[in-house]
């Protein structure tokens, strides 16, 4: 697959402190790319770096195979974490002047202010000073502006954060739709299960170094680690629970509707199931088997932990 | 450059459209011709009161000096006896002069007496007393046979005719009007410097806490943003300069063709100028109104306006730069004092150091400070109106632009850096710091 933006050995120094420590990222067309982290990891120093607000101070970034230039902000749509607008300035001046700043004439930025105004439902916003709206309702202005230029490329960081979760969906959907149509998205957070819902890739930042990166089924399945969520339905299950912690390291685990037993079995590295449900078939009748899938967030803490 | 236009434009308008800023346009006029029109009105007032003055001569030799004006009036208490007097002047007069009787001249100064309810005016008093010491001086010269009328022939006026080598005539007037002009230009840069600086730097404080600046800052480059700013409040506040001169010129034209010249002239009445003083101001100044003319066009007009306008861009960028730093740096406007007092000094001093110049324009003090970058916008234009040697100027003016690219080159560092900080205030070693980075 193709990658829209490339960063290749990115270092960033501020002063003694390292905040990005040769990192690399690819995130492909068409994507939703998770990029996570701890706070203050190095995310936003990257992220800044991406959007030529700072200079890296040695590494490569390509956007579209292109080496970065001033002029590609024009095909960058960024959503800081930390937002705000001009408080005294009302909305439609506003937005069309961040629209100008990002290369949109005025009549263009007009058109497609109007589709999105209408679209969000806020056209009776326009006159409207920033202070008179609510900080949701600044959010989805700013959510506009953010996406307003069709950017090929768009870093949102929490763009949940302020959200009731009725906006939040409409976000999350609007964000999607992006996608569809061919966008592709760096997104920052530290909600586990937006990134589980709408992440294909993602890279994990810790202490200024990249630890992990990749497609996150395949990380997903990396982070296994040989469980199994078990429920078990015997005459004897005291007993049973007893032959089954001789042979393998087992912990119980909640009861399963229609079992009597529910375990959490641990098996040895290399060894597959087979040998698990053929011992147990023999011994009960088995309700619920399920190999454990870590979470994102599982993935998460054990990573940055390992790395600690 | 469309963007840096952008920027300029909205910073324009979002300084122009503030109803603060509206207000203080609008209302300043008015109140600046306001304030005068009340000075003029109270001070008409307070001439329009005639004030009584009862006396008792014992000598009978000095009193007859004594003259109505318009403003005073004298009346002859003696025939009611100094305590009747006394009484009389406590209820319905403004004071009581007593002239007793001494055996000789000489005592009689220090032994005149004025009662009075209050404490009288200081300009009135001083005034009598200069007569009576005219009168009593005149009368010890006749008693010495003086001839008075020979003596007074011999008053003399020295009035120096001050020329340079170049056979251009000058006038002290000539000097009090190179002293206003430059004092004015000068004047004019220190206030704008501090009125549109400070807004440069309550801007960037807004857009800091308002959150926007990472926004701005994905999309143009931190420099641009920072001139975009600089120049935009410029833009404004030269709006405003332009409105209060052309309003406050309008408002003074039509008042006074509304309450007559007189309403704005100052000396239209009351300033208790003694009459000797006020003819010699006229005898001069009619004499040498032609002279001033003269100084006028003396004036170095075109080297005045063209350095005008370089030391007020040079000093203006300048310091409105280092003023957007200090907002880059803070979080907010009472962090800022720290940062504010090094900034204020130079001005301060330029200020201060316009005394001297007016004093000695050529002394070394006047040189060094209207070479030093910091102060020269103020003090060269101080200095240019009494003649300054052209490679003086030139060095300045080289100095000055030095310095300003070196500036804009440190601010714009700083700010660069400290419009992404928040949190704590940096101290000045941290600073230094993001120079580096």
């Amino acid at each position: 697959m193709k990658n829209v933006l490339k960063v290749e050995n990115v270092c960033k120094n501020y002063g003694s402190f390292t905040a990005l420590n040769n990192v690399s990222i690819s995130v492909p067309e068409g994507s939703i790319f998770g990029l996570l982290g701890p706070n203050g990891a190095g995310k936003t120093s990257l992220i800044r770096i991406i959007n030529q607000i700072t200079l890296p101070d040695s590494g490569e970034i390509f956007l579209d195979g292109e080496r970065l230039i001033p002029e590609h902000v024009h095909q960058i749509g960024y959503l800081p974490e930390e937002r705000g607008l001009y408080k005294s300035m009302k909305v439609g001046e506003q937005v069309l002047y961040l629209a100008q700043l990002k290369g949109l004439s005025k009549s263009e930025a007009k058109t497609r202010l109007k589709y999105w105004f209408e679209k969000f439902d806020i056209s009776d916003w326009w006159d409207k000073k920033i202070q008179e709206l609510s900080k949701g309702m600044a959010q989805k202005v700013q959510f506009i502006v953010t996406v307003l230029h069709k950017p090929k490329l768009l870093i949102f960081d929490e763009p949940f954060s302020g959200f009731d979760p009725i906006n939040a969906n409409l976000i999350k959907d609007e964000i999607l739709k992006l996608r569809d149509e061919g966008a592709s998205i760096i997104f920052s957070t530290h909600r586990m299960e937006s990134v589980e819902e709408m992440c294909e890739h993602i890279a994990l930042i810790n202490k200024s170094n990249k630890i992990l990166d990749g497609k996150l089924s395949d990380i997903k399945n990396q982070f296994k680690e040989n469980q199994f969520e078990i429920g078990l339905k015997s005459d004897t299950p005291d007993l049973l629970y007893n032959t089954i912690t001789e042979k393998f390291k087992t912990e119980k685990s909640k009861n399963y509707n229609g079992a009597n037993l529910g375990l959490r079995i641990q098996l040895p590295k290399n060894e597959d199931s087979t040998g698990l449900i053929k011992f147990l078939n023999n011994k009960a009748h088995i309700t619920h088997f399920t190999e454990v899938i870590p979470s994102a967030n599982d993935i998460f803490l054990k990573a940055v932990a390992n790395n600690g | 450059m469309d963007k840096l236009k952008l920027i300029i434009k909205r910073e324009f308008f979002a300084k122009v459209k503030n109803k603060s800023f509206i207000i203080l346009t609008l209302l300043s006029p008015v109140l600046m011709v306001g304030l005068v029109m009340l000075i003029v009105f109270l001070n008409q007032k307070n001439s329009e009161d005639v004030r009584t003055i009862g006396y008792i001569d014992e000598s009978g030799q000095i009193a007859t000096i004594l003259k109505d004006t318009e403003h005073i009036k004298y009346i002859d208490l003696k025939a009611l006896g100094i305590e009747e007097a006394k009484n009389k002047t406590n209820k319905f007069y403004y004071g009581l002069i007593y002239i007793p009787k001494v055996d000789s001249l000489k005592k009689l100064a220090n032994k005149i007496s004025f009662y009075s309810n209050e404490t009288p005016s200081l300009s009135l008093v001083s005034a009598i007393e200069s007569k009576f010491e005219r009168r009593i001086q005149n009368l010890r010269l006749e008693a010495m046979d003086f001839d008075l009328e020979k003596l007074r022939s011999t008053d003399t006026d020295v009035d120096f005719i001050t020329e340079n080598f170049e056979g251009e005539k000058s006038s002290k007037i000539g000097s009090v009007l190179k002293m206003f002009t430059g004092g004015a230009f000068g004047y004019l840069i220190f206030m704008f410097i501090i009125i549109y600086g400070t807004s440069v730097m309550r801007s960037v404080i807004e857009e800091k806490t308002s959150r926007i600046i990472e926004v701005i800052i994905s999309s143009v480059k931190p420099f641009q943003l920072m001139l975009g700013k600089i120049i935009g409040n410029a833009l404004a506040g030269i709006l405003q300069f332009v409105i209060w001169m052309v309003s406050a010129g309008l408002l003074l034209i039509i008042v006074t063709f509304i309450f007559g010249p007189g309403a704005t002239s100052l000396n239209s009445g009351g300033v208790n100028i003694p009459p000797e003083m006020m003819e010699q101001i006229q005898h001069s100044s009619s004499n040498n109104i032609q002279l001033v003319l003269a100084e006028i066009k003396n004036l170095p007009i075109i080297t005045l306006f063209f350095s005008f306008i370089i030391y007020f861009i040079g000093g203006y960028l300048i310091y409105s730069s280092i003023y957007a730093a200090i907002g880059a740096a803070v979080d907010s406007e009472t962090d800022t004092q720290q940062f504010m007092i090094p900034v204020l000094m130079p001005l301060m001093i330029a200020i201060y150091i316009g005394f001297f110049v007016i004093e000695n324009p050529h002394g070394p003090i006047a040189l060094a400070f209207s070479l030093f970058p910091l102060t020269s916008p103020i003090v060269m234009l101080m200095r240019i109106p009494f003649g300054v040697p052209w490679w003086q100027i030139v060095i300045s003016m080289v100095l000055l632009i030095i310095t300003f690219i070196a500036i804009v080159w440190f601010a714009s560092k700083i700010y660069r850096i400290g419009i992404l900080m928040y949190g704590k205030k940096p101290t000045y070693k941290e600073l230094y710091r993001w120079l580096k980075y």
